[in-house]
């Protein structure tokens, strides 16, 4: 995002080349890539062969791109909740809606034998196009209900999306009677598992959600509007933006982004678990969110930072498996991540920083 | 009931604070009254005894909860620091074969230290609640691993006494574990309305600015408030300890929204500065309602509990809004 331009007095001569440097250093993305390029160095030494990368039957194989791979749905989750956010929101139902999605696919998919001569071969229930669109149009109806809920009613975003958090997970388990739903068909297994010019499926359709929303907030006015609504709600309606219909839109977007997570999941692990699938998903989104330096105060946001935040996510998960370390201590380690980056992203520390240095 | 009837006629009753309050306890009523009426038994003193016996440690959360969202903020902590504490019980008691006593004192100041240290950092770096005590939940779940990823269970004499001990009262009984949280209640409700820290804790909800502006230290208030949440929270796990006589890492998951979803059905605007803290009984006890109705039943599962608890939640919330909106 636009970086603040440091006005400091300094002399005519070097003043131009101070700003510049200034200005990279002041960069909003700079802690969030540095700290994520201290995970990397990290595991440069901690992990052998972390930066190999070789090929096995036309695929890409090594650690970064499992890294890539693994981090696709809360990639996905944490996009959409970074608009979300950006317009002072959060929306809590990211996990549930993971699991409905999830859920309705796999239903729908499901999977039959047929005998074809001597092979057996499953065939879905239902034909994949139209399950995958159900189960994206119950993610979109999801997020109209909990836009409706903030922007019509006008409940706190984290009451609104707490009663789909709530429900949510209940609704999928009375769709499968509380059981675990297998998916036997083969196809649908591409979207999580699969690969296409040497990668991960699942990393096309971040990067194409990722196109999408970036040409959506730079390319159009949608990003000034929604960074508006989280700036100044009511100076935004009296400047004449329809803040209702941009709030819905952002909880659909982000339900929508949860759907497609839901089925990614679903798909990789070839079924749905309407209990766990996507368990506190949402709670690693909006951490994505905060460490890619986007304020929960609403205003302005990074799409940039929030992939990198989720990257750090994933790559701590990853160094911490890879190090040998009991994945219990995973969660130590990274509320400890979390206190440190927000300590430090906070201006309260800045301040004290500046004044020490003055 | 009868002061609202007589009320009726003056304009402002939906907009009085304690009229959404007084919903959660007609639905209560209500909602015992259906049981009774569609199940035999289930209109005895015991059933809502054992909604108590059963909800004691939802009581205390959400007493802490409550004071926690009347000041404005919100702790998503104190499901994990329940199970953080009876990991630390169990494991004090069983391995290092502490006195019960010790045990009790050094699990209530570690939850007081570890909320009185999420509230120190929301104050001084002027973080956000939610994301400082997501890291909080994320760190208490963390330690529980650290000490044990197995369960353990307790057999310490004490703690097996009070489990198992029943005071009777008008023919029913209670636990102590019960009691404990009724009498916490009483003090709460003591704290918050008799007290100038209740009062603190209303004023900093209610617009923190003007509090600076009164006078009023906002940020010992906020640390008291967490520390209470904390020590709440560690006073509930000691209670689900006894309860269920072990400590485990992955009790409690998601109970700090059962403890919200309770503050809110009890007519507590997550706004800060407007409610009761007595709601959080109310609201614990609709919630515990709900599962003993499904409980009752025996035909619908159990994930009907979440859908009606959601939906329960929205129209309690959708009611305060227009309530609100009218006033």
């Amino acid at each position: 995002m636009n970086a603040p331009v440091a006005a400091k007095p300094s002399t005519p001569a070097t003043e131009a080349s101070q700003t510049a440097r200034v200005t990279l250093l002041q960069h909003p993305l700079l802690r969030p890539l540095a700290a994520l390029l201290v995970l990397l160095v990290l595991d440069a030494f901690l992990v052998p062969g972390f930066f190999r990368v070789t090929i096995k039957d036309g695929h890409l194989y090594g650690s970064l791109v499992d890294i890539l791979n693994r981090a696709a749905p809360l990639t996905l989750a944490a996009l959409g909740m970074t608009l979300v956010i950006a317009t002072r929101g959060i929306d809590i139902s990211v996990g549930a809606v993971v699991a409905l999605s999830g859920t309705v696919s796999a239903m729908l998919i499901g999977g039959t034998m047929v005998m074809h001569g001597s092979t057996p071969e499953y065939v879905a229930n239902t034909p994949m196009a139209l399950s995958l669109l159900a189960a994206f149009g119950v993610a979109l109806l999801c997020g109209l209900w909990n836009g409706v809920l903030v922007a019509g009613i006008k409940l706190q975003p984290i009451v609104a999306t707490l009663i789909l958090m709530v429900a949510g997970r209940g609704l999928a388990q009375l769709l499968t009677d509380g059981q675990i739903v297998t998916v036997y068909y083969e196809p649908f297994f591409f979207l999580g598992s699969g690969y296409l010019f040497g990668l991960p499926f699942s990393l096309y359709v971040v990067a194409a959600v990722f196109a999408v929303t970036m040409l959506l907030v730079r390319k159009t006015a949608l990003g000034l509007f929604i960074q508006a609504v989280g700036i100044n709600p009511v100076a935004a309606r009296l400047a004449g933006l329809r803040t209702a219909t941009l709030i819905i839109f952002v909880y659909v977007f982000c339900s929508a982004c949860a759907g497609l997570a839901g089925m990614l999941i679903t798909s990789n692990i070839k079924s749905a678990d309407a209990n766990n699938a996507g368990l506190l998903l949402e709670l690693d989104a909006i951490l994505a969110v905060t460490l890619g330096g986007t304020s929960l105060l609403g205003g302005k946001f990074s799409l940039v930072g929030s992939m990198i935040g989720a990257l750090i996510i994933q790559t701590l998960t990853y160094t911490i498996y890879s190090m040998g370390v009991p994945p219990e201590v995973n969660m130590v380690v990274k509320s400890i991540v979390v206190f440190v980056v927000c300590i430090s992203q906070s201006s309260e520390f800045k301040r004290i920083l500046r004044r020490r240095a003055a | 009931m009868s002061a609202q009837v007589n009320a009726v006629a003056k304009p402002s009753l939906t907009a009085a604070p304690w009229f959404t309050a007084a919903i959660t306890v007609v639905l209560l009523v209500a909602m015992l009254g259906i049981g009774g009426a569609a199940y035999p038994g289930f209109l005895s003193l015991q059933v809502v005894f054992n909604l108590l016996i059963d909800n004691g440690y939802l009581v205390v959360l959400a007493v802490g909860m409550g004071f926690v969202i009347l000041s404005g903020g919100i702790d998503l902590s104190v499901g994990a620091m329940l199970a953080l504490s009876t990991m630390v019980a169990a494991w004090l008691l069983q391995t290092a074969h502490w006195h019960p006593a010790a045990v009790i004192v050094c699990v209530l100041l570690m939850g007081a230290c570890f909320g009185a240290l999420m509230g120190l950092i929301i104050h001084v770096f002027k973080l956000q609640p939610f994301i400082v005590t997501l890291a909080g939940m994320f760190l208490a779940r963390g330690l529980c691993y650290l000490i044990s990823t197995d369960s353990i269970a307790i057999d310490q004499p004490v703690f097996v006494a009070l489990s198992q001990t029943q005071v009777h009262l008008f023919g029913g009984f209670l636990s102590p574990g019960a009691i404990i949280g009724l009498v916490v209640l009483l003090m709460a409700v003591w704290l918050a309305h008799f007290t100038a820290f209740g009062r603190a804790v209303y004023a900093v909800g209610g617009n923190e600015t003007s509090a600076a502006m009164m006078g009023l230290n906002v940020g010992a208030t906020r640390v008291a408030v967490y520390a209470l949440s904390g020590f709440c929270a560690a006073l509930g796990g000691l209670l689900f300890a006894v309860y269920t006589l072990s400590g485990y890492a992955l009790h409690g998951q998601g109970t700090e929204l059962d403890a919200i979803a309770a503050v809110v059905i009890g007519g507590t605007l997550l706004t800060g500065g407007y409610g009761y803290i007595a709601g959080a009984l109310s609201g614990v006890l609709v919630l515990g309602a709900i599962q003993t109705l499904i409980a009752f039943d025996g035909t619908l599962s159990s994930w009907w509990t979440k859908i009606v608890i959601g939906a329960l939640l929205f129209v309690f919330c959708v009611v305060q809004r227009v309530l609100s909106k009218k006033a």
